[in-house]
């Protein structure tokens, strides 16, 4: 059997490509469309390194299937920023050095605005239970949490 | 004169505008918007897909490989064996070649026997289940306990022990004894009113890095390697695959990519020789990325241990005597470093008597690799427990024991070194004098303090600065940034010329850029780099001064430099107006050429690190489940050069401790596979189960070091299963003395205790 | 080379003609968290995947005859995120929150926990004491079955050749009634349950227990529906006598292995502790009601 066609749009774009039914939205978004942002920790949906949005729902790329991403949305690291100007998350995350090595971030990212569209004020609690799927082996955390608290207040002012 | 690294000392007086500020890191901006690129981000055109075969036994002999049939396959590109790897004779590099690919025996599972490369990784998976290994399976053993008894499976039947006086004759899995001593430890022990004895296990864990491994190999026809890959230390690779493949070094290049995690796993390489050997063998770039499966199954781990230690002490809480026999776990190769332990073990109290003697033993696990601190973490949760039980004993305050024990500057170390100012008792002061150690505790809650020492490192270190022509500076590095050190760097180059941090643009150059660099390991990489490029900059700063007097016509010792610019160095000299970095730099062509400077040197003078961890656990008496409440990191930093990097250092390393002391283990079937080869069963720390994790950094000036500062890499995870384990104990009122304090573990130690059983 | 062919069809009908007409392997996708990380590890080679969550009658929340019908392939997210659903069964919805991350909760799906059939499945032990029904579709037509049925093994299910578990129905709730679940895993979240407790209760106007349905996860080949367990709360208010009753018999009715997870010995024991946490939150919650 011929591989699929997939038509689907990738932070605003649309994209087409051809995929092996086992070859995962990640495997698309990485070694087909050379979209590197979004990670590679586990390929089995307990790291949350390859967060991406998908139709609007925070999901593990990996455990997508390219072929599933026909007609949809799905957003990514790349899309974040606007033009020059980072997202306030991004912006955050560099001054309170939520990255370190910087491998998770991607993830944290998509995750923690993921958060931040449905509770725009979290507690530490509500933040820490809602990254539980990313893992960082850098920070301790403490960090991240730093930032996406400080993401969230900023995101508030300029909303109000 | 040519300026050196003994012309660097720190100095006290020194006004500091860049130093101890937290600018946003330079390699920050790729980071957050998904441009870094990791060990797995890079493509090549016409580039395949490897895959690697791996021993599902722990131990057996391969009789044979057939490849025939994978060979055949439509779209296999090239398929390797040991038959493709050069014979070496014993020693280091015999034992790296063949653990990245088996030879006669496959010695755990994981262990890889072949690899393929072929156009898509259906077709190299495919490949792979086309490769027949005959083995023969042979009795395993795995515990470094079970590893020594007399009847246990022999890995290697001509193994002698080495350091054994006489060398003790096979069959053995003890790989050598190494003893230390100072004193006379038995004169020690006759003084003592008390001695405290115990006896301790730890298990192997994975540093856990999320990256997994990843490369790109590309050998061409003319015998040269270009590599890319996810390293602690490019260089050093280079080194070691020169010597595993019979090449020349300087035909290999190494680029390292940005390392998403290494903490001492990425010292040592695996698939990199391999990947090289497929694409010499299928004359394209070969592309190999491990899975996470991959990762746990055969890479790390940290040495499991079994210790004995016993310290005496006066009952005026001086300890006499310190006494330890521990033994290392290594996989099946030597290499787990583990004469670290008995020379950092007890270094940090006065004791003028101690006997360690350490045993790195051979089991069919894989072998293990360097984690902070290399064998050190794992014997200090022995030490610090027996600590806090002498000062329970005497019923004195934890941290008052420890003050009225510490070592302080002038003490001569069971390693031979005296040492210089040390930051131990303002540590332990900074520790004491915190509000946590004194907060309330809550109902089922317990309070742990211990205390860990790491002797910091220097070594090659090499650096290439350059002035633009617009007076800003790009920096060329020779060490992996494993998180924070660039901008620590380039701070102190800014801090140098006088100039803004942004206008420093470091990268981490490729093998072929620069002189050998020692791996990024130890803690000596902000140290050592921060040498390199301060005598880079100042080298630079002389010509600077040069072109300035040539341009003033003065002579060079009529001119200085201050705050980024070249003035008259008194009105006597003339009236010039300052010339900054860039006016210099403008007229370079015209008064001599480009102006740079450029270091290669041994970094000297790592000053020991000291941290004293406070945590405050909660213990549900019913599952024996343990939650971190709060946790405390105090320790010297000798100059704190990017707080926020330091900081990051403590909390990620605490993060780590509390992984190993809590939940983190490999657990093997009675066939030797490991069972719990995932994120979901390897249960590292998410973000719920961790508190904010709060730092107090202390800073006692390196004087070696031109802004003062010590490593901070390996101290903060040293103390933290000890911590942690004291805490329990005075939730519960039973030590834990086994890794991982687990809650099947914890629960029982609760019965035991209610129970009244002693298990002393 | 043969290839893993990729269907969604949009009706039932289609799906269960694919499905009973398949040679060789084939499986159902529905979340896909537990099937792709098996493909992914190669411990399955199936032929075919049907993808299933283009069915309408396998992706609605509706309200049926006083209770809930929940389509077998609706995210744990979208159930979790629903207006009615979790007021009412609030102890489904803690297990269901309990299947992974909010990144696996996105995919996941109450039918592919309950058909991937671990014993350690954390929506399960909540839909049994529930009394939660399935509705199963195959070429033979529609079933129901409660779901304490479904799962026979660990890995296998009752589901005949051709058949798909397409919704869960909720009974209607008397007044007083409460249900609960936690399970124990060493970490807080990202971990499988080492234990896992479900409880349902309804109470009288005075606060004694008249049903209760006690259900075990992670102890046993497949979750356990403790009758026993269930007949030492009613006729009770939970008092300290009956919740000791219960611990002791949740432990009696374990029947687990020692693994990777946990040990015979800790499951026992805990399994009676949980046990006495969940009928208190199922109590406080029937109380409010």
């Amino acid at each position: 059997m011929a591989k699929s066609h997939v038509t689907t749009t990738v932070n605003g774009d649309e994209y087409e490509f051809l995929c092996d039914t086992e070859q995962t939205l990640l495997d698309i978004l990485r070694d087909e469309l050379l979209l590197t942002g979004t990670k590679e920790g586990c390929a089995t949906g307990d790291c949350g390194a390859c967060s991406v949005m998908l139709d609007g729902c925070l999901v593990c790329a990996c455990l997508v299937l390219g072929v599933e991403a026909a007609g949809k949305s799905i957003e990514t690291v790349e899309g974040l920023a606007h033009g020059d100007e980072l997202h306030p998350l991004q912006q955050k995350f560099l001054e309170h050095n939520g990255a370190q090595c910087g491998i998770c971030t991607p993830g944290m990212l998509i995750a923690a605005k993921a958060l931040l569209e449905v509770e725009p004020d979290p507690s530490e609690t509500e933040i820490r239970y809602w990254l539980a799927g990313n893992l960082c082996r850098c920070t301790g955390y403490d960090k991240i949490i730093r930032a996406v608290m400080a993401a969230a207040e900023e995101m508030r002012e300029v909303r109000s | 004169m040519t300026i050196t690294q003994d012309d660097l000392r720190y100095d006290p007086d020194r006004k500091l505008k860049v130093v101890g500020t937290t600018p946003i890191k330079p390699d920050g901006v790729d980071k957050v918007t998904g441009r870094a690129k990791f060990g797995a981000d890079v493509h090549l055109p016409g580039m395949l897909v490897g895959k690697v075969l791996r021993s599902p036994y722990a131990h057996a002999i391969i009789e044979s490989i057939d490849t025939s049939a994978a060979e055949a396959l439509a779209g296999v590109k090239a398929v390797v064996t040991r038959d493709d790897f050069p014979e070496l004779p014993p020693g280091e590099f015999r034992n790296i070649s063949c653990n990245f690919m088996a030879r006669e025996k496959a010695f755990y599972d994981g262990h890889a026997v072949a690899a393929v490369a072929a156009t898509s990784e259906r077709i190299a998976k495919k490949a792979l289940k086309l490769i027949v290994v005959d083995y023969q399976v042979l009795p395993h053993v795995i515990d470094v306990m079970d590893a020594i008894k007399p009847d246990a499976p022999i890995l290697f039947e001509d193994m002698v022990t080495q350091g054994m006086d006489p060398a003790r004759g096979g069959p053995t899995n003890i790989v050598q004894r190494k003893e230390f001593t100072m004193g006379d430890a038995d004169a020690g022990f006759a003084e003592a009113d008390i001695i405290v004895e115990r006896v301790f296990d730890t298990k192997p864990m994975h540093q856990g890095y999320i990256e997994p491994q990843a490369c790109v190999a590309n050998y061409t026809e003319d015998g040269q390697t270009e590599l890319w890959c996810c390293t602690q230390g490019h260089f050093i690779y280079r080194t070691r695959l020169a010597a595993v493949l019979k090449m020349d070094i300087s035909k290999i290049r190494v680029t390292q990519s940005e390392l998403g995690g290494g903490f001492g796993g990425k010292t040592m390489f695996y698939i990199e020789p391999v990947a090289i050997a497929l694409s010499r063998k299928a004359n394209r770039p070969v592309k190999i990325t491990l899975t996470r499966n991959e990762v746990l199954r055969a890479t790390g781990p940290v040495a499991g241990t079994h210790s004995r230690i016993k310290m005496g002490m006066t009952k005026d809480g001086k300890f006499t005597a310190a006494e330890a026999e521990l033994y290392f776990q290594t996989g099946p190769f030597t290499g787990s470093a583990f004469v670290n332990a008995p020379q950092a073990m007890f270094t940090r109290y006065d004791l003028q008597n101690i006997r360690a003697v350490g045993y790195e033993v051979v089991s069919n696990r894989p072998k293990v690799n360097a984690f902070r601190a290399p064998c050190v973490p794992q014997v200090v949760f022995g030490v610090e427990g027996v600590i806090d039980e002498l000062a329970k004993k005497i019923g004195m305050d934890p941290i008052d024991l420890r003050l009225r024990n510490a070592a302080v500057e002038g003490y001569e170390t069971i390693y031979g070194a005296t040492f210089g100012p040390v930051g131990f008792v303002e540590t332990l002061e900074a520790a004491k004098a915190h509000p946590h150690y004194t907060a309330p505790l809550g109902a089922n809650q317990g309070r742990g303090v211990a205390t860990g020492f790491w002797f910091n490192r220097g070594g090659e270190t090499t650096a290439s600065l350059n002035i633009t022509p617009d007076g800003t500076v790009t920096l060329l590095l020779g060490n992996p940034d494993v998180a924070g050190s660039r901008v620590s760097i380039c701070m102190m180059v800014a801090e140098e010329l006088g100039i803004g941090v942004d206008k420093v643009r470091p990268i981490i150059g490729d093998t072929s850029t620069l002189g050998f660099n020692r791996v990024t390991a130890g803690s000596r990489v902000t140290f050592s780099a921060g040498i390199a490029v301060v005598l880079s900059a100042r080298k630079a700063i002389k010509i600077l001064c040069q072109r300035a007097a040539m341009m003033w016509d003065v002579p060079e010792d009529g001119v200085v430099f201050e705050d980024g610019h070249v003035r008259p160095a008194s009105s006597n000299v003339g009236d010039f107006e300052p010339l900054s970095i860039a006016d210099i730099a403008k007229k370079a062509t015209e008064t001599g050429g480009p102006i740079a400077g450029h270091a290669e040197i041994v970094a000297e003078g790592a000053g020991p690190g000291f941290g004293c961890h406070i945590v405050d656990v909660e213990v549900d008496k019913e599952t024996g489940a343990v939650k971190i409440v709060r946790y405390t990191v105090v320790q010297d930093a000798g100059k704190a050069i990017h707080p926020h990097q330091v900081e990051g250092q403590y909390q990620g390393a605490a993060a780590q401790g509390i992984g190993w002391a809590l939940n983190e283990e490999y657990i093997y079937d009675q066939d030797g596979r490991m069972e719990n080869a995932g994120f979901l069963d390897y249960r590292i720390p998410v973000a719920s189960d961790l508190p904010m994790i709060d730092t107090v950094i202390i800073e006692v000036p390196n004087p070696l070091h031109p802004y003062g500062l010590r490593g901070v890499g390996e101290v903060p995870l040293v103390p933290t299963m000890a911590a942690i384990a004291n805490a329990i104990d005075d939730a519960i009122g039973i030590r834990p003395r086994s890794l991982p304090m687990s809650p099947p573990k914890v629960l029982k130690l609760i019965e035991e205790a209610a129970e009244g059983r002693d298990r002393a | 080379m043969d290839e893993l062919r990729y269907e969604a069809p949009e009706t039932l009908d289609a799906a269960v003609a694919l499905l009973a007409g398949a040679d060789g392997d084939a499986r159902i996708l529905a979340g896909g968290t537990d099937v792709l990380v098996l493909l992914h590890c190669d411990m399955i080679e199936p032929d075919l995947l049907i993808d299933i969550k283009k069915i309408p009658e396998l992706t609605g929340i509706a309200e049926e005859d006083g209770g809930f019908r929940v389509g077998a392939a609706v995210s744990a997210m979208e159930l979790v995120e629903h207006d009615a659903f979790p007021k009412a069964w609030p102890g489904v919805v803690e297990g269901v929150k309990l299947i992974g991350s909010i990144q696996i909760k996105g995919r996941a799906t109450m039918g592919g926990n309950v058909c991937n059939a671990s014993p350690a499945a954390d929506s399960v032990p909540a839909l049994i004491a529930a009394g939660a029904i399935g509705t199963i579709v195959g070429p033979d037509g529609r079933r129901d079955v409660p779901v304490e049925d479904i799962a026979t093994a660990p890995g296998q299910t009752s589901l005949g050749k051709g058949e798909i578990l397409v919704s869960f129905l909720f009974p209607p709730r008397p007044p007083h009634s409460g249900d609960a679940y936690r399970r124990f895993t060493p970490r807080t979240e990202m971990d499988i349950a080492v234990v896992g407790v479900g409880i349902s209760l309804t109470l009288d106007d005075g606060g004694t227990c008249t049903a209760a349905r006690v259900v075990l996860g992670a102890v046993a080949a497949r979750a356990l529906l403790v009758a026993d367990a269930a007949a030492v709360l009613i006729g009770t208010p939970l008092d300290e006598a009956a919740l000791e009753r219960l611990a002791a018999v949740a432990s009696a009715a374990c029947r687990p292995i020692d693994d990777k997870r946990g040990t015979k010995e800790f499951r026992i024991k805990v399994a009676g502790v949980l046990a006495r946490r969940v009928a208190q939150d199922a109590y406080e919650r029937a109380r409010g009601n």
